[in-house]
């Protein structure tokens, strides 16, 4: 596009930039009056309805939670974590995040280092491989390590002749967790390293710098907001996961039941205030989550203002 | 010299990796671990399914096919699935744009509330739209009157599809308005055109493909989705069952074959959609670039 006919020609891009009130007054009238928006009342009924919408099919079934939580009182609600089954769920829950967030971590670094910083054959195959995860139904995933690893799987009769058990035991949902969380830190990570390309590492390298020492010093410090959310999340999923898990679990209580399974069992015993309880806590779990993607999202936006206002500064 | 060099990017790349390893170490490290641990976790657990499912018999496999709750689960499955994401695809779209183009309070906590069907467990949202929708609840109670009824019928599963596919409207169309040129649309202004025209002329098509990749998303997630699903459908033989969930009741029924084979019908359908949507996300950055 050039500049539109029948208009002042802008002046040139030399010239002193408005001064900053001027600007943001203009910027005002710009949204106001804008040729290129809807009128005031349409803007409002969209608004509405969106809002509307949202409201719904967000924020109803979030405070029907709470709601369901708190309808006995303050007392009911605390007094259903004390119940055997819910705190060993919770702490099973803790447990197989514990192992997968911390592996899942490891996995994600080293993928996106190998992806970010090298060319290579087969990288695009590489990175659709790592995606695949997301592609299959949760119910899936638990069925393929109950294919492997049950009575009747692969793996089967070996694990029994050694007295081992997987598949209604806990290694079974930490494995699942693991594949249902594979592809999110990585996901997270191979964006933001390519885009920072590898010329500060190379740098560090010429300097002196060994391997280690221009990953904790250089890579790190550059994704590190990434690399949070992206475990964040991965924490959340790790501990959210129902039908995976459901699949492969067992429902043995006090021996595979986590939170989520808890909620399940609780719920269908129409044991609703404990039920709800326990739902509560994977509540806050989410809401933690989107707050730390929005401060997150907020640092990754003004570090990339910086960026772009740097050169101009000189 | 120079124009030589630059017209034969690929050679010269070939020449540097050839001539200048890469200074930067711990390829071999890192491929390595990778390739294992995808190895293990991903693909050989995954090959299982295929190499179990290659065992079957004709005559079994013909039973699975024609046997009728099977059939009427992936047509439940099938319809809750693209109605949920034609809902998204009109609502993530309304809600993407009224977050790009206008500003009001609660804005940015809005914003960020739309991932929460991305980050609450299912079976959380799974027990909460249940109580929400059956006929004592907030919004039931009130649908109840009109003769509409949500839980335990299929519109509750299309309604729990909705809510799990609708991050992923929103999240595609959002970043493509917000790049979207206003200057054209002034210029649209200029020559007569009212706002409807510049919505179907020229937004709609330049946010097409990125519409069309996140309700191919949504409808793809909710063909799997089992946690949320399965408390407000009630799970009615013959009537409210999805795919996922015969799986598992095959599964408790220790039908392997069973399980299996209709397992495997779902994953080679999720991986075309999936190799679609990504030949389709190149051919919309395509349109992009050349814009």
């Amino acid at each position: 596009m050039n500049a539109p006919i029948g208009r002042e020609i802008p002046p040139p891009p030399a010239s002193k930039p408005l001064q900053d009130p001027t600007r943001a007054r203009l910027r005002k009238l710009d949204t106001k009056q804008a040729v290129t928006s809807e009128p005031l009342w349409l803007q409002r009924i969209l608004i509405g309805a969106a809002v509307l919408y949202l409201f719904l099919l967000l924020f109803v079934p979030l405070l029907t939670v709470f709601a369901g939580a708190l309808e006995k009182g303050i007392a009911a609600y605390l007094h259903s974590f004390g119940d055997p089954d819910t705190l060993f769920s919770i702490r099973l829950t803790l447990l197989i995040a514990a192992i997968a967030v911390p592996l899942n971590l490891t996995f994600g670094v080293a993928a996106s280092w190998a992806i970010a910083k090298f060319d290579f054959w087969g990288k695009n195959v590489l990175t659709t491989l790592i995606d695949l995860p997301f592609a299959v139904s949760p119910v899936v995933s638990g069925l393929i390590y109950v294919l492997l690893f049950g009575k009747q799987g692969w793996f089967g009769p070996l694990l029994d002749a050694h007295d081992i058990k997987i598949i209604f035991a806990v290694p079974g949902i930490v494995l699942a967790t693991i594949f249902i969380t594979f592809p999110m830190v990585a996901r997270e990570l191979i964006p933001l390293m390519e885009e920072q390309g590898k010329e500060e590492e190379e740098a560090a390298r010429t300097l002196g710098a060994s391997g280690w020492q221009t990953f904790w010093h250089v890579t790190l410090p550059n994704i590190k907001w990434g690399l949070l959310y992206g475990v964040i999340l991965t924490n959340a999923r790790a501990m959210g996961e129902f039908g995976a898990v459901s699949v492969v679990s067992g429902h043995i209580r006090g021996m595979t039941t986590t939170l989520p399974l808890q909620v399940e069992i609780l719920y269908n015993e129409y044991n609703y205030v404990q039920a709800f309880s326990a739902a509560s806590l994977l509540c806050f779990l989410a809401l933690l989550t989107l707050a730390v993607k929005a401060v997150v999202e907020k640092r990754a936006d003004r570090a990339r203002k910086d960026a772009v206002t740097a050169p101009g500064k000189g | 010299m120079e124009s030589t060099t630059i017209s034969q990017p690929k050679a010269r790349a070939r020449l540097r990796r050839k001539k200048h390893p890469s200074v930067i170490p711990g390829f071999g490290l890192t491929m390595g671990f990778t390739l294992l641990y995808l190895s293990l976790i991903v693909l050989i657990p995954l090959s299982a399914i295929f190499i179990k499912a290659s065992h079957l018999t004709w005559p079994q496999l013909h039973d699975l096919i024609t046997d009728k709750q099977v059939l009427l689960a992936f047509r439940l499955s099938f319809l809750s699935s693209a109605g949920a994401a034609l809902a998204n695809g009109v609502f993530g779209l309304l809600v993407a744009w009224v977050l790009v183009r206008y500003r009001f309070p609660g804005r940015s906590l809005l914003d960020s509330m739309v991932d929460l069907p991305f980050a609450l467990p299912t079976a959380v949202a799974g027990i909460a739209l249940c109580a929400v929708y059956s006929q004592t609840g907030w919004i039931g109670s009130m649908l109840e009157p009109l003769g509409i009824k949500v839980a335990y019928t299929s519109l509750g599963v299309t309604l729990a599809l909705v809510f799990i596919g609708l991050p992923f409207v929103v999240r595609t169309v959002q970043p493509v308005l917000e790049d979207l040129d206003k200057e054209v649309e002034e210029a649209a202004t200029s020559l007569g055109a009212n706002r409807l025209q510049i919505f179907t002329k020229l937004i709609l098509p330049a946010v097409g493909p990125s519409l069309f990749t996140g309700v191919s998303l949504a409808f793809a997630r909710a063909l799997g989705e089992y946690g949320s699903v399965i408390f407000i459908s009630g799970n009615l033989p013959m009537k409210t069952e999805i795919v996922p969930l015969i799986i598992v009741s095959k599964l408790e029924q220790y039908d392997y074959a069973g399980a299996t084979a209709v397992a495997c019908i779902m994953l080679v359908l999720s991986f075309s959609l999936l190799l679609g949507i990504n030949l389709l996300q190149k051919w919309a950055g395509g349109a992009a670039r050349s814009r």
